[in-house]
């Protein structure tokens, strides 16, 4: 008996110092000079032109560099690669000079017949290396007919037809430039083994645990503060901001509503707010159903609480939203227009006006997706809100891809009003694919509640043929100004994208693009 | 023995080929497609059509399975596009890390359920009986992912003893030592719900062999009662706790994908996860066959285990 004791004694004293013992690493910090990033996924891989999510984009700006970028704090084009660019006349040539001090982390020069190679990878199926693909955004470049190297430090794009927003889009992540050498190297491979001309060169992947980029020594630009970066995967929000919380990441993105107040209460983490060219709307079904009525469309935006939908479902983490175009668009967006106001009785006062009493809506509601919030959470709130009012709504919840595959076809026959939220890199890119007559879903687009204004067809055509910023911006203003008064979507909300970092970070600073540049973070 | 063996490996193939079936028509008949899952809201039916012609996803459905089928049979599982990799180095590589978890969870369990289970029925009604029936109750009841969170909170956050999530340490080296510290959390809340049945069942076992007369005949003999039990009576229970074991290692494989994705740990339960909302088709495919495949063979070894402990099964 004695020996049993003395057995389950030993065992648990055995157990304790083993705990103890393995706890010491544990308490270790992350060291300065290498910032480690909490991601929300694994990335698809470090292939510009192959990846769509922006959480690949997150690390691909840091490794490599476009012809142009976004300015700092803006949405507005800046150069980058290219020191400057010439647009002709009609709209039709882009010619860029290139900078002549650029080298890819392979060694490889950078220069205009690189760059030739880039879009002939994605755009040409002849191309020796088009196989290295699929490249699903490579249609932000369809208007593209040809590219070529004028000489060796002049690059020049003829298009196919005028097209406004190619300067924007080639800023996007897609439009990166990578180093041929290093997807000949490599192939198929390349994602894996990626080479830019960036403030950050690529260091190791370790699958599901890590993406490391050190320091770039010969960046053409300022040399970054950073000696290197770590992208940490972390799927699960919870775990995400336990790391946090533990110390194991120095920056997250993307906090959690909820988790936020945790991350406020001291002083040893620093929150930022940015908010992004996204906007979060209801489609309505313009085809048939109770919203075919103008009266019943504007009900629906009276009806719905706005502000207590940011303020309390989302935590204060978006912005009410006023038209189809996001300010964040600084240059193109309508300061003048000021959102519905949550107003129940004129809601009741337009239903009556309309002479339709107790509309019946199916209300399509997806579980969660790309830039789509809390949806289930909002649209419970939304159903209450319309209830309130007269509005008979029954709800029908959908995951991601099922939803999108339900949505996207158009909401005939199936749906009166659907959540969705859309992301995007121009003002053009949301009105054109989602509001002309010619996106309605059977030509090709997304306009999924088959809104038809031929004004709004004509100004957008327009503005996207026109060169000049400010004679875009003037026909975006009007554009929203139609839109809200037409009413084919109910206006929710704009995302604030947020991040917290401990207070060892300093310099960071997120971008309206919802990318995340490093270059001028420093951690002691 | 051998020809038992044999026989058994035979027989898997046709559930294999079932499960390759099944999991196939599972991934072609669920809504939306790798096309629509990669543009997201860019999903014009003109470039879904193009995405699927490069993925080779507009051949027709059998074509497409014995496509996949043919190639699996020379070892090539395909590349998964999400991950933009071979599916069997994916697979492989985390297998790997499911293997080290639910092996140490399963090993764990194994052990303390059967040592509980043991105790309990060494001491029917005892204090050591009802405390650990007590025990094991609340492991059986507790989800494993709400246990694993509540560790997390209490033994990483604001203990610090080990790190949230993750298998190797982000800066160091990767030692023994380091993978410990990451696997202990994600092992035990693995482990105990499965510890819990395994306990009960044990327990009952053990009752029941302890009634059987030669144990009295030993107990008479004068046969130490710690020899009695351990050696006499656990030797004939294990005879009807080693299926339980059989059957808890598909359970602590299963429950592996809830604790990978609370302690973030690399295996192939999230990856099966996060294919399944990318519809990584290739990869869920692989990803399914490959550890039906493992769990088949596992339980004719247990099975195999089970007839060599216990002549009376015919082999």
């Amino acid at each position: 008996m004695s020996f049993t004791t003395l057995t389950r004694r030993a065992l648990l004293a055995a157990g304790t110092a083993g705990a103890l013992a393995f706890a010491a690493p544990a308490a270790a910090q992350t060291p300065p000079g290498v910032l480690i990033v909490g991601q929300i996924a694994e990335p698809q891989a470090l292939d510009p032109a192959a990846v769509t999510a922006v959480n690949d984009f997150r690390i691909l700006v840091n490794i490599y560099d476009g012809l142009v970028q976004y300015a700092d704090g803006t949405l507005e084009v800046a150069p980058a690669l290219a020191t400057d660019w010439e647009i002709s006349e009609d709209g039709t040539e882009y010619t860029f000079n290139l900078r002549d001090d650029v080298t890819f982390h392979d060694g490889s020069a950078f220069n205009a017949e690189a760059v030739v190679f880039n879009f002939e990878r994605m755009l040409n199926e002849d191309h020796p290396y088009y196989d290295t693909g699929p490249f699903p955004l490579s249609f932000n470049f369809s208007a593209i007919d040809t590219v070529e190297a004028v000489d060796e430090y002049t690059v020049k794009f003829t298009l196919s037809e005028p097209f406004a927003p190619f300067l924007s889009n080639l800023a996007y992540p897609t439009g990166l430039i990578v180093s041929p050498a290093a997807v000949m190297e490599h192939g198929q491979d390349f994602g894996r083994n990626p080479s830019g001309t960036g403030p950050f060169r690529f260091g190791e992947w370790r699958s599901n645990e890590a993406v490391v980029v050190e320091a770039n020594p010969d960046y053409w630009g300022d040399a970054p503060e950073l000696e290197a970066v770590v992208f940490r995967p972390i799927t699960d929000a919870n775990t995400r901001t336990a790391e946090m919380l533990a110390g194991g990441i120095d920056l997250m993105v993307e906090v959690p509503p909820v988790a936020l107040s945790e991350f406020e209460e001291t002083d040893a983490y620093q929150i930022y707010e940015q908010a992004g060219p996204h906007v979060w709307f209801l489609i309505l079904n313009l085809r048939e159903g109770p919203f075919t009525d103008q009266l019943v469309r504007q009900a629906a935006n009276y009806a719905v609480n706005k502000t207590a939908l940011v303020e309390d479902v989302l935590e204060g983490t978006a912005a009410v939203s006023a038209g189809p175009i996001p300010p964040a668009f600084n240059w193109a967006y309508n300061e003048e227009l000021e959102p519905y106001p949550y107003d129940p009785d004129r809601a009741r006062e337009l239903l009556a006006e309309a002479g339709v009493e107790n509309p019946e809506v199916t209300f399509f509601v997806t579980e969660g997706g790309s830039g789509m919030l809390d949806p289930v959470a909002m649209g419970t709130a939304i159903q209450a809100d319309l209830e309130a009012v007269g509005f008979d709504v029954t709800i029908e919840t959908y995951e991601w891809n099922t939803f999108l595959g339900e949505v996207n076809p158009g909401l005939e026959g199936k749906a009166d009003m659907a959540e969705m939220a859309w992301m995007t890199n121009d003002p053009d890119t949301l009105p054109f694919l989602t509001l002309r007559t010619a996106a309605w879903p059977e030509e090709g687009g997304f306009n999924s509640g088959y809104y038809s204004n031929e004004e709004v067809d004509a100004l957008l055509d327009q503005a996207r043929v026109a060169t000049s910023q400010d004679e875009r911006a003037e026909l975006y203003r009007e554009v929203q100004q139609i839109v809200q008064e037409d009413a084919p979507w109910v206006f929710v909300a704009n995302w604030k994208q947020n991040a917290v970092s401990n207070e060892r970070v300093e310099g960071f600073s997120l971008q309206p693009s919802f990318l995340l540049e490093l270059g001028d973070v420093s951690k002691d | 023995m051998g020809s038992y063996i044999l026989k058994r490996l035979l027989s898997a193939i046709p559930v294999l080929l079932g499960i390759s079936v099944i999991v196939f028509l599972i991934m072609a008949m669920i809504p939306g497609d790798p096309a629509t899952a990669i543009l997201g809201s860019y999903a014009t039916p003109e470039n879904v059509a193009r995405i699927n012609r490069d993925l080779g996803l507009d051949q027709p459905l059998v074509a497409r399975y014995f496509i996949w089928l043919g190639n699996m049979l020379t070892g090539d599982f395909g590349r998964s596009f999400s991950l933009n990799r071979p599916v069997l180095d994916e697979v492989l590589d985390r297998f790997g890390a499911t293997m080290i978890l639910a092996g140490t969870a399963f090993v764990l369990c194994s052990i303390l359920g059967v040592a509980a289970g043991v105790v309990s029925a060494a001491r029917q009604y005892g204090f050591a009986d009802k405390a650990i029936t007590f025990v094991v109750l609340i492991g059986i009841s507790i989800p494993s992912f709400f246990l694993g969170m509540m560790m997390i909170l209490i033994f990483a956050v604001n203990l610090r003893w080990f790190p949230v999530s993750g298998m190797w340490p982000i800066y160091g080296g990767r030692t023994l030592w380091s993978l410990l510290d990451h696997l202990i959390m994600p092992a035990l809340a693995l482990a105990v719900v499965a510890t819990g049945v395994i306990a009960r069942l044990a327990r009952s076992a053990m009752l029941e062999v302890l009634r059987q007369d030669y144990i009295r005949t030993a107990r008479a003999k004068g046969v130490h009662e710690r020899s009695v039990i351990w050696r006499h009576a656990l030797r004939a229970a294990m005879v009807s706790i080693i299926p339980v074991l059989g059957i808890q290692a598909g359970f602590v494989l299963s429950g592996a994908v809830y604790i990978e994705i609370v302690f973030q740990w690399p295996g192939v339960g999230r990856m099966l996860v996060d294919a399944i909302l990318t519809r990584d088709i290739l990869l869920v495919q692989g990803g399914v066959v490959f550890v039906a495949a493992c769990y088949v063979l596992f339980n004719i070894a247990v099975d195999v285990a089970q007839s060599l402990l216990d002549p009376r099964i015919k082999t």
